[in-house]
């Protein structure tokens, strides 16, 4: 029977491009201020989660990437 | 670039928001057309072959559940009620889903059914299986079309999203990824859906602690704030679950602890947990029994930590939002102010930039979307297997059935898109369906419960006391409706109980009006031998022991486990 990928290493995909995204626009957003502001902004949170979340991915998308 | 939104929505999306929310779909799609080629059987469309983890079988049950009403629902009605909301997750799931894994699903797996309508057949005969079909079938997609119109609603009040778009686009994708995977696609997604949701909601909460200067400063602001925010409430201590609960008129829900321990734990949350077949489907595609009984486990496990990201918003939208929120039938009278059900998008828009907002938003479609899919694949099912093959078309290839399951899971979203606009044009439907749904489930938990643990109980005893149950939740829906002064004080037991309170003791009363029935009846009508029974009935069935397992994978030690987690959680915030 046909093998299908497992669901982890879609997931660790679609976190680690979406966290690429969000690290990227955030980086980008120090240097040239979104026009709408955020509480807590000062903080960059979008960084940290955007980092947390390429790094969960790339392990999830290397660990079960289909053999 | 931003993007052009009409005037009025709350929220503005850039180009990198966009992007997360196109790749999304790109996903979601993309899963649909890849897992076509593995649901070509009757066993892959609506079972996904039996073949997965307690870990995928875990998240997929849990995730089924947190729909369009669940996100956003929860976090406005914590900002209504405070955290006596949490007992909708502590009291009201954990308990269920613990006796779910432990007790009841030796017999739904051992009896290997498809459905819990098809568990009924096995145990009580064709009759008991079509009624509890077809109202499931029914409701399902009924309610279906009220998640729909609720997303709907919040996309074009958060986003200014058109309602028609909003509708369809969730429609047509949710229908093509099930209609084409089936069952197996609809876990991919709900897997992906629920790591996208955790993802996307859980800085709110961080955040908002961190500016409401942590558990306590939120408390202290609450304290001030609720005065100003619920002039009328009874009492403004709006974080703390059960001490407030002595009597009804001491809480905001006007629900007597009794209303919350027996209406919700024993009857509401079992019977949903434990017979809704939205969820109960997808523990039933567990490979093997052990998985199975953790699946539900697991479940419980995030389930506990889910007020993380529902309840605590609410409380700190009680605590930091500089505007008063209010009931939707008063935004009428207050223009321009936002709803309770704006407190979670309210608070995305306060604490996240480009891109979070992005993922946040797919967070709540992913939501909307994935208690969509739980509906449309388990109506597929029971359409198919419980309805049309017995009464339409007994004899016909594997084939021909699954091709009916793809059909059906259209003709699902069809009758919920139908439903979404109706609901559109007579906003009571809404408060029907859902009063309804919530009636029909805590008599099936005394039918299946008796069938399981009560050898005696019959196949006439099953079908009348499930159709008295029936019929006595909807008698008391009417009677409230019609004369709700007098019948609200003998339904639920105080004049000052709220709508919730009512939905509670109306479970508890037609739970026990099934349970009485199905006892008497059973005691008047021959039993089936216990040969008969084997497979389906505690005392009739061997149920393989756990013994030759380590510990730390025995179901019942991380069963006592969660449940002595949720007992702390009560305890804490007593």
């Amino acid at each position: 029977m046909k093998k299908h990928v497992s669901i982890w290493f879609v997931i660790g995909l679609q976190l680690a491009l979406f966290g690429l995204i969000i690290a990227v626009i955030s980086v980008y957003g120090i240097f040239v201020p979104p026009a709408q502001t955020v509480v807590l902004g000062e903080l960059h949170p979008g960084i940290y989660w955007g980092v947390l979340m390429l790094t969960l991915g790339v392990f999830y998308t290397v660990k079960f990437r289909p053999k | 670039m931003n993007g052009t939104l009409p005037f009025g929505s709350l929220i503005q999306l850039g180009t990198a928001d966009f992007l997360i929310i196109g790749i999304y779909f790109v996903f979601v799609l993309g899963i649909g057309v890849y897992l076509k080629h593995f649901a070509e059987t009757g066993e892959s469309f609506f079972m996904a072959n039996r073949e997965m983890t307690a870990w995928i079988a875990g998240l997929a049950f849990l995730s089924a559940n947190l729909g369009a009403l669940e996100l956003i629902g929860w976090a406005g009605n914590t900002y209504q009620y405070g955290i006596m909301a949490a007992h909708w997750y502590w009291i009201g799931a954990i308990p269920a889903m613990l006796f779910l894994g432990l007790i009841m699903m030796p017999f739904y797996y051992i009896s290997k059914t498809h459905s819990v309508p098809g568990y009924l057949h096995l145990r009580f005969g064709p009759a008991a299986r079509s009624l509890s079909a077809i109202t499931f079938a029914f409701m399902t997609v009924l309610m279906s079309g009220v998640n729909m119109f609720a997303m709907a609603k919040v996309m074009a009040v958060v986003l200014g999203w058109n309602f028609d778009f909003s509708i369809w686009m969730s429609a047509l994708t949710v229908a093509v990824y099930v209609g084409l995977g089936g069952l197996l696609s609809a876990i991919f997604n709900e897997v992906l859906q629920f790591m996208l949701i955790w993802f996307g909601a859980l800085l709110i909460p961080i955040l908002g602690l961190v500016e409401a200067g942590g558990w306590s400063g939120m408390v202290e602001r609450i304290h001030k704030n609720v005065p100003l925010i619920h002039p009328n409430s009874p009492t403004t201590d709006y974080t703390h679950m059960w001490s407030v609960m002595d009597k009804s008129g001491n809480n905001p829900m006007g629900m007597h602890w009794t209303g919350i321990v027996f209406g919700l734990g024993a009857v509401l949350a079992m019977g949903y947990w434990t017979t809704d077949f939205l969820v109960v489907q997808r523990v039933l595609t567990a490979k093997d029994l052990r998985s199975a009984k953790m699946a539900p486990i697991i479940g419980a496990a995030f389930k506990m930590i889910v007020p993380f990201i529902v309840i605590l918003p609410g409380l700190l939208g009680l605590a930091l939002l500089p505007d008063r929120l209010y009931p939707e039938d008063q935004l009428g009278a207050h223009p321009g102010a936002h709803s309770y059900n704006d407190v979670l998008p309210l608070l995305l828009a306060r604490y996240c930039g480009p891109g979070l907002l992005g993922l946040g938003i797919t967070a709540l479609i992913a939501g909307f979307m994935s208690g969509m899919a739980g509906n449309v694949s388990a109506f597929s099912t029971v359409w198919t297997y419980d309805i049309y093959r017995p009464l339409m078309k007994p004899v016909a290839s594997d084939a021909h059935y699954v091709a009916m399951g793809r059909w059906s899971t259209g003709i699902g979203v069809l009758v919920s898109i139908g439903t979404a606009y109706l609901v559109q044009e007579f906003a009571s439907i809404m408060d029907y369906v859902q009063a309804l749904f919530s009636f029909f489930i805590a008599p099936l938990f005394g039918t299946v419960l008796l069938g399981m643990l009560w050898k005696r109980a019959t196949g006439a005893g099953g079908f009348w006391g499930l159709l008295a149950g029936i019929s006595s939740s909807i008698g008391m829906f009417l009677w409230v409706k019609f004369d709700h002064d007098t019948a609200i004080r003998y339904v639920a037991l105080s004049p000052q109980a709220t709508a919730m309170a009512e939905n509670m003791y109306s479970a508890l009363w037609a739970g026990l009006i099934c349970v009485g029935v199905t006892v008497l009846i059973s005691l008047l009508t021959t039993p089936k031998t216990d040969s008969e029974l084997a497979g389906l009935v505690r005392g009739c069935t061997p149920i393989p022991s756990e013994g030759d397992y380590p510990l730390l994978q025995r179901p019942v030690f991380w069963a006592v486990v969660v449940g002595v987690g949720c007992v702390i959680l009560n305890i804490i915030f007593w």
